[in-house]
């Protein structure tokens, strides 16, 4: 690893069109470090002038090896990593890969947890898409959105930090239920956020609606057709921002989604705007999901009492020696699954958020795949932004709302 | 099972030499890797299923051959259905048809499997390393590629570890 390999020109003909090789176009790299690529990504820009002739994206500046690495740990282990995947969404990602572990092990979840994962679900959604209006607003020129997005944010990461210790990486979610309960103060913690929330919302919209500079910069930039997002294979609010009412809560309900009123927000128009509206109407519905959750969270215990994968409460511990004795195998060797492979998807912020997961019927998984929206939504980035001008691109990779930890992987 | 899974079950059944296996409710099919083209283009074309959610492989060295399985998650937007599609390669000299014409959103992900379990896809119009470096030796996602712990030099066992260390086989 002494060398330092050089790439010539003649390695990227066939990415390239005829007229860079004349000179006529000129050939830019951007990034990876560069403030508007919202972490590591590399473009590599052909420029006639000011126009965008063609993108080429370059990712794995963060590929961490989260695959092979789960391939060595157990289940309980390798749901660590899931956190520091898409580091936006952490709670989305546990609740992905639990859902994977339950479908492979036929787990049962108990009522109150599935209430409480789809409130810190949507808590999370509306976290993530608070820093994405945020950073992209940003990136548009509207610096004070930034600074209210992150002051909204901060009361998310604090119910967070409530529930589980931790404001960000908080493995809450675990195979078969939650961690533990929810403290006493969570509900009003929760409904005083909820009623912040909308007044906020409307801060933000008459901050940015009536903001000549922001509406110009993306009514009618980046427009997406619905072959193009079916062809690349885009989902969440990309595909909603081009009129496909598809959303995995309504279509494949999950963790009990179908027990809640919500719509779900399309824009027919496909630009940025489009993709803009979808996420903030998205908050708005988000709420509505997180009140009527909170209306009707039952009591009850927040695991599985199937002690074979999930861990006995510590009560028990000291009065039963069946409990002992689970406790003591499921802590140092993990649990078996029975053999075989399952897929199971959830709709985090970006978009379809899947986990194949393959098991040979040891304590280790055999294989897991994680299916992230960001690396099949980056696809689609030459298509948006060709012959649009370079300062329209900052705007594009802003829209899809990027997070190379999930690109990556 | 719906309906049009299973239509859609029944109708590549009646064509194609396939196994259909089922796991939780979700359907699998295995299909022999010569066919992938004109399978993939008519579960496209014929049957709805519209995106490719996405491509991903598993390396079953030692235990199976062929060694590797490639899956393709299938998704039709129309019926809101799932179909994985599975085909078996050997080992030796991995070679399967790229399906990028067919789905857009393949060139990326066959790109990722080539980088981590080495598959080549012949016709693919740029197949090189997604997510490691361009110089990399070796594909890291194959069950004999090492994963990397080290046990930690002292000078009573360093030329004892040098030895024994792990290289990657390309």
């Amino acid at each position: 690893m002494t060398d330092i390999r050089e790439v010539s020109v003649d390695e990227l003909r066939h990415l390239v069109s005829d007229r860079a090789m004349s000179g006529e176009t000129m050939l830019l790299n951007m990034g990876p470090q560069h403030p508007s690529t919202h972490g590591v990504l590399r473009l590599l820009l052909e420029l006639d002038g000011e126009v965008v002739v063609n993108v080429i994206p370059d990712i794995g500046f963060l590929h961490t090896g989260v695959e092979k690495t789960a391939e060595s740990k157990n289940y309980q282990q390798a749901e660590v990593m899931t956190d520091r995947l898409d580091y936006l969404n952490p709670m989305g990602n546990n609740l992905t890969y639990c859902l994977a572990v339950e479908k492979l092990t036929e787990l049962d979840v108990p009522p109150r947890a599935q209430a409480i994962r789809v409130i810190l679900a949507e808590l999370q959604r509306i976290s993530s898409h608070l820093l994405w209006l945020g950073t992209s607003a940003l990136d548009l020129g509207a610096m004070s959105m930034f600074l209210y997005c992150m002051r909204e944010r901060e009361l998310v990461l604090n119910i967070f930090e409530l529930v589980s210790g931790q404001r960000m990486m908080t493995t809450f979610i675990r195979p078969g239920g939650l961690w533990r309960d929810v403290p006493v103060e969570f509900e009003t913690t929760v409904r005083d956020f909820l009623k912040a929330m909308p007044r906020r919302i409307q801060e933000y919209d008459d901050l940015l609606e009536k903001n000549e500079i922001f509406l110009d910069r993306t009514k009618g930039i980046g427009i997406l057709t619905k072959e193009d997002c079916f062809q690349y294979g885009l989902s969440g609010p990309v595909i909603r921002g081009s009129g496909v009412a598809h959303d995995l809560r309504k279509k494949q309900p999950y963790s009990g989604y179908d027990l809640y009123d919500f719509d779900i927000p399309t824009h027919p128009e496909g630009d940025v705007y489009a993709r803009y509206r979808v996420r903030v109407e998205e908050m708005t519905q988000s709420l509505r999901i997180i009140e009527q959750g909170l209306n009707k969270l039952p009591y009850g215990p927040v695991r599985s009492n199937n002690r074979k994968y999930v861990p006995p409460p510590r009560s028990e511990i000291g009065v039963s020696m069946e409990a002992l004795i689970h406790h003591f195998k499921l802590w140092t060797e993990g649990f078996t699954p029975p053999t075989g492979h399952v897929y199971a998807a959830t709709e985090s912020p970006r978009g379809e958020l899947g986990v194949y997961m393959e098991s040979d019927g040891t304590a280790k998984p055999y294989r897991v795949h994680l299916v992230t929206p960001t690396f099949a939504n980056l696809q689609a980035v030459p298509v948006m932004s060709r012959k649009h001008y370079i300062a329209d691109l900052i705007g594009i990779v802003g829209s899809i709302d990027i997070v190379l930890g999930d690109a990556d992987r | 099972m719906s309906e049009h899974l299973q239509n859609t079950i029944t109708r590549i059944q009646a064509r194609y030499q396939v196994e259909v296996e089922e796991f939780r409710g979700d359907y699998t099919v295995f299909i022999e890797p010569e066919k992938i083209q004109t399978f993939m283009l008519e579960l496209r074309d014929q049957l709805d299923f519209n995106i490719c959610m996405d491509i991903t492989a598993v390396d079953y060295y030692p235990q199976e051959t062929p060694r590797f399985h490639v899956i393709y998650l299938l998704y039709s937007m129309p019926h809101n259905v799932r179909l994985q599609v599975r085909t078996r390669i050997d080992g030796n000299n991995p070679k399967l048809d790229t399906v990028q014409g067919i789905y857009s959103s393949a060139n990326w992900k066959e790109r990722e499997v080539y980088d981590l379990f080495g598959i080549y896809f012949t016709g693919h119009p740029d197949l090189r390393r997604m997510v490691m470096p361009e110089d990399w030796v070796g594909h890291p996602l194959r069950k004999d590629y090492p994963l990397g712990y080290e046990e930690v030099q002292f000078s009573f066992n360093f030329d004892e570890i040098m030895i024994n260390k792990p290289h990657p086989k390309d």
